[in-house]
Parts: structure tokens; sequence; C-alpha cells
């Protein structure tokens, strides 16, 4: 198969298996391609994106932004900060203006969950969606794919344990969808305040003790405690969460097999990861960054074959 | 109609050792030339060619190179691509290179490859290796300066290079609509 079978990247929950190995397998040329001496490729050079970033990011943003660039495609930047979603614009209203300017492709964050998948059903430009609440943040997903690929080949069979903050995550929903379809087993783990009710109909296992969990993986991906979306307390204090849910190297090397660290930044070190195990060389921290821009050329370069 | 073999078997292996004597007259101990096969059927003969050169100079230092021309081409979204790998350990900065592929209809593919092959410098120069030369069906300027066999085809027919590596058989057909 050599073309998606979806218009949009809305979400994992809404593409294959095939879409997912056929991203993965497309990235591996663009990895190849953002290590050479001169690193961008014309593929995109009549196509232009609009990066419409509701909430803050610094990495997603800058990463889609270099993935467009070494695509060759223009980029426009927006930020809800600076524009007239103050003064009382609707969504609709803003990304059709901007899609007047002649966009082809929208990549969008917002605070609100299905606010991407509430974009595609309204207007025509190909939607990419970088974070919707906690919804779904999709190329986070396939790049922490590529990342465990990458390091240990094929991922059915492997288990990965996501650890932390896993009801305000996005990421982690992901995540889960993804690891599964690719036939991974996934499990959750964090303070049971922190883990969504009913989280094993998706069918990942629930761990409410960090070492065991640790135990039972191949790979852990640390989660980053999102204070910013706790209106109320989960728990009684960070020290007393670091206690029990951070990850030191003391407990990584107390393990019975060495396990892969992962983290979708940005990193709180000393709360939910230490800094010697964020540096440390079971750690894939960086490598997820670097992998993410070629995922995202994958992603972009994928649905800009779609566009008619 | 049964399909018109162009080359197939020791014929086939003739023309590659002609092809190959043809780049030692110019290229002498390929010091300072190397060799780039197209992805992704070019590549096979590129391999082939490879070979049979250090064989014959006894240089197993001669290097080669499989660059794929997917990201660089014109006709993106003018119908379905698959990316392969390039895989280019070497600068091509100061060198001669010779472009390798199993067929020369359009010369799009060529024109993508040599914008994909700046990604890795600025060579002296650059000369086109084609097994099969399909004549007169050029969209751009391009021309192979080593000729496997050159062939006179319409538009609707297609070319079709078989490998032993690949397919079990060393083969070059010609196949129309029907075939």
């Amino acid at each position: 198969m050599s073309s998606l079978s979806v218009n949009h990247l809305l979400g994992i929950k809404y593409i294959t298996k095939a879409d997912i190995e056929l991203i993965l397998d497309t990235a591996k040329n663009f990895k190849e391609v953002i290590n050479r001496p001169i690193k961008k490729v014309p593929s995109l050079r009549d196509i232009t994106v609009a990066n419409l970033f509701f909430e803050n990011s610094t990495r997603t943003k800058l990463s889609f932004e270099l993935a467009q660039k070494r695509l060759s495609a223009d980029v426009v930047n927006f930020a809800a900060s600076s524009s007239s979603v103050k003064k009382g614009e609707t969504l609709v209203d803003t990304v059709n203006n901007i899609l007047a300017m002649k966009v082809d492709m929208v990549v969008m964050r917002h605070s609100s969950p299905g606010a991407a998948v509430f974009l595609a059903k309204k207007v025509k430009a190909k939607i990419i969606n970088a974070g919707d609440g906690a919804h779904e943040h999709p190329t986070q997903a396939l790049l922490d794919a590529f990342s465990i690929q990458d390091k240990l080949g094929n991922l059915k069979g492997k288990k990965v344990v996501i650890v932390g903050d896993i009801l305000h995550s996005r990421v982690a929903l992901s995540n889960i969808f993804c690891l599964q379809k690719l036939g991974a087993e996934v499990m959750v783990c964090g303070p049971q305040t922190l883990i969504p009710k009913h989280i094993e109909s998706l069918g990942v296992k629930v761990e409410l003790n960090l070492r065991k969990a640790l135990e039972w993986c191949d790979v852990a991906n640390m989660l980053r405690i999102q204070l910013e979306r706790q209106d109320i307390k989960f728990f009684p204090s960070l020290r007393e969460y670091t206690m029990l849910y951070g990850l030191d190297m003391n407990l990584l090397q107390s393990l019975s097999k060495k396990i892969l660290i992962m983290h979708p930044g940005p990193i709180n070190r000393g709360i939910e990861i230490s800094s010697e195990v964020a540096d440390s060389d079971q750690s894939i921290i960086l490598e997820q960054v670097e992998n993410g821009v070629a995922v995202r050329m994958a992603v972009m370069f994928l649905l800009a074959g779609r566009i008619n | 109609m049964k399909p018109k073999i162009i080359l197939e078997g020791e014929q086939l292996e003739v023309t590659i050792t002609r092809l190959c004597h043809q780049l030692i007259e110019v290229h002498d101990q390929f010091q300072n030339s190397v060799i780039i096969g197209l992805q992704p059927r070019g590549i096979y003969l590129s391999k082939r060619i490879h070979q049979k050169l250090c064989a014959i100079l006894k240089n197993k230092n001669i290097k080669l190179g499989e660059l794929d021309t997917t990201f660089f081409r014109d006709d993106f979204r003018r119908k379905e691509l698959i990316p392969n790998k390039t895989n280019i350990d070497f600068i091509i900065e100061e060198q001669n290179v010779v472009l390798i592929d199993d067929v020369l209809f359009t010369g799009r593919t060529i024109r993508a490859g040599l914008d994909a092959m700046l990604a890795f410098g600025r060579p002296k120069d650059v000369e086109l290796l084609v097994l099969i030369d399909r004549r007169f069906s050029r969209h751009l300027p391009i021309q192979a300066k080593y000729i496997g066999k050159t062939i006179d085809s319409i538009e609707s027919q297609k070319v079709k290079v078989e490998w032993q590596e690949t397919e079990g058989k060393d083969r070059v057909t010609l196949l129309t609509d029907k075939d």
C-alpha cells in the first residue's frame, strides 16, 4: 500500500495499522534525508501549510515547522494569543479566513477535545491534529512508536508502560491506540486518581506500583504531571508523587533488565524523572525529538499526496 | 501475442561486460569516480556493474551508492509514489559520477536524480548509463552516454527488466497493453 486511507490525521483512533506502518516506513526515509549535509527536499514546494496553535507549544510547533521547511512548504504561523480569536471570532471563521488565502494544510493544536475532528468536517484543507485537549496527539504517538521500533525492532509483543498523569494526557491515549494497533502490550501506571475510570476497557493493564510496572515492561514512557490541567488536587504533594512515581537511578539500576526510557517532554527534572535517568544511556528522549521531525515530514508528505 | 524479448541470459551478460569496459576506458581505476544506482530498479544493474568492475580491475574500493528520487520528482500528487532507501555513505564533491538506471524513457527520473544527488555535494562530472534506451520518447533534454541497447517503442508499451536476484532470471522484455 502506498497511500493513506484517510484525508486528515485527526487521531490514531481513525487510522489503520497499515496507515501507521506506511507512516513509519516513510519516516525512515525522511530520517535519512535529515541526516544529509543538505537536509531539504522539494516535495511540498507548491503547498502552503498553516500552523494554528490555540494552545501553547514549543517543541511540537518547532518540530512541525522544521518538518515543513525541510519539505520546502510555505509556512504561515498563527498564535491564538495575538489573533482575532481574542476579538470573538469563531474557530471555523478564523480557519476559513486563513484558507481563503489558499492554504492547503492546517496543523492545529486546540484545548478542546474534538476540535480537529470538528474542523475537518467544516473546511476543505487537510487537517493534522497537533493535540486537542486531553483527547489525542497522534504525531507524538507515531514518533514514540517509531523511536521504539528504531531501538527494539518490530513492536509486536513488546511491553510498554505509560507512567504518570494518564487522566489529562492526550499522549497516553494516542500511544495506547498506536501501540495496540502495532501489536504491543500496554500498561498504565500512576496514582489511582490520575488513572481514568474504565481504562481497562481499552485493553490496557493497570498497575499502581511503579516498581512492578517497570519490572514488567521493555519500555517506560514517563509523562509529565500536567499541573496546568489540574483544577483540583489529585495527590497530596509533588514530593509525595516523586517518592512514589518518580524514576531515579537507584530504581532503574535495581531492575532485573535494561529498559528503554522515553518522555514526550517537556521534562520536569526531579519530579517524574531524575536528571541522571533523563541523561542516561537508557534514555532516548533526544532521539524522540529527532525522530519527531522525520515522522511529521512523513505525515505531511503522505497527506499532501492526497491533495487533488 | 508473445512479449518480445529484447535481451536475456548470455546476451545480457555480454552487454553488461561491454558497458563495464566502456566505463574503464573513461574512468581508469575509478580513483576519482563513483557509481550511483537509481532506486528502485536501477540498483540491480548498478550492483552487477560494480561487481564486474571490481572483478575486472581487481579493485574492491570502487564506491557504490543507491539514490532514491521520490522526494525530488515532479509527478508527486499525479501518481502514487513509494519512497525507497537512499544509501550513499560518501560525498560526491569533485567526483565523476556514473548514474545508473535500467530504462531511460521520459528522462524525468534522471532529472529528479540529478537534483537529489546534489544533497551529497557538487560532482565534477555526471554521466548516465542505462541498459535500455527508449529513444524518441524523451520529455526532457537528457541522453545517456553508455547504452546497453536502444529500442523503438510507443508510449503504451512497457519495458520489463528482470534480474536473477529478484525474479529468478535475467531478461528484458517489451510488453504491449495486451500482455
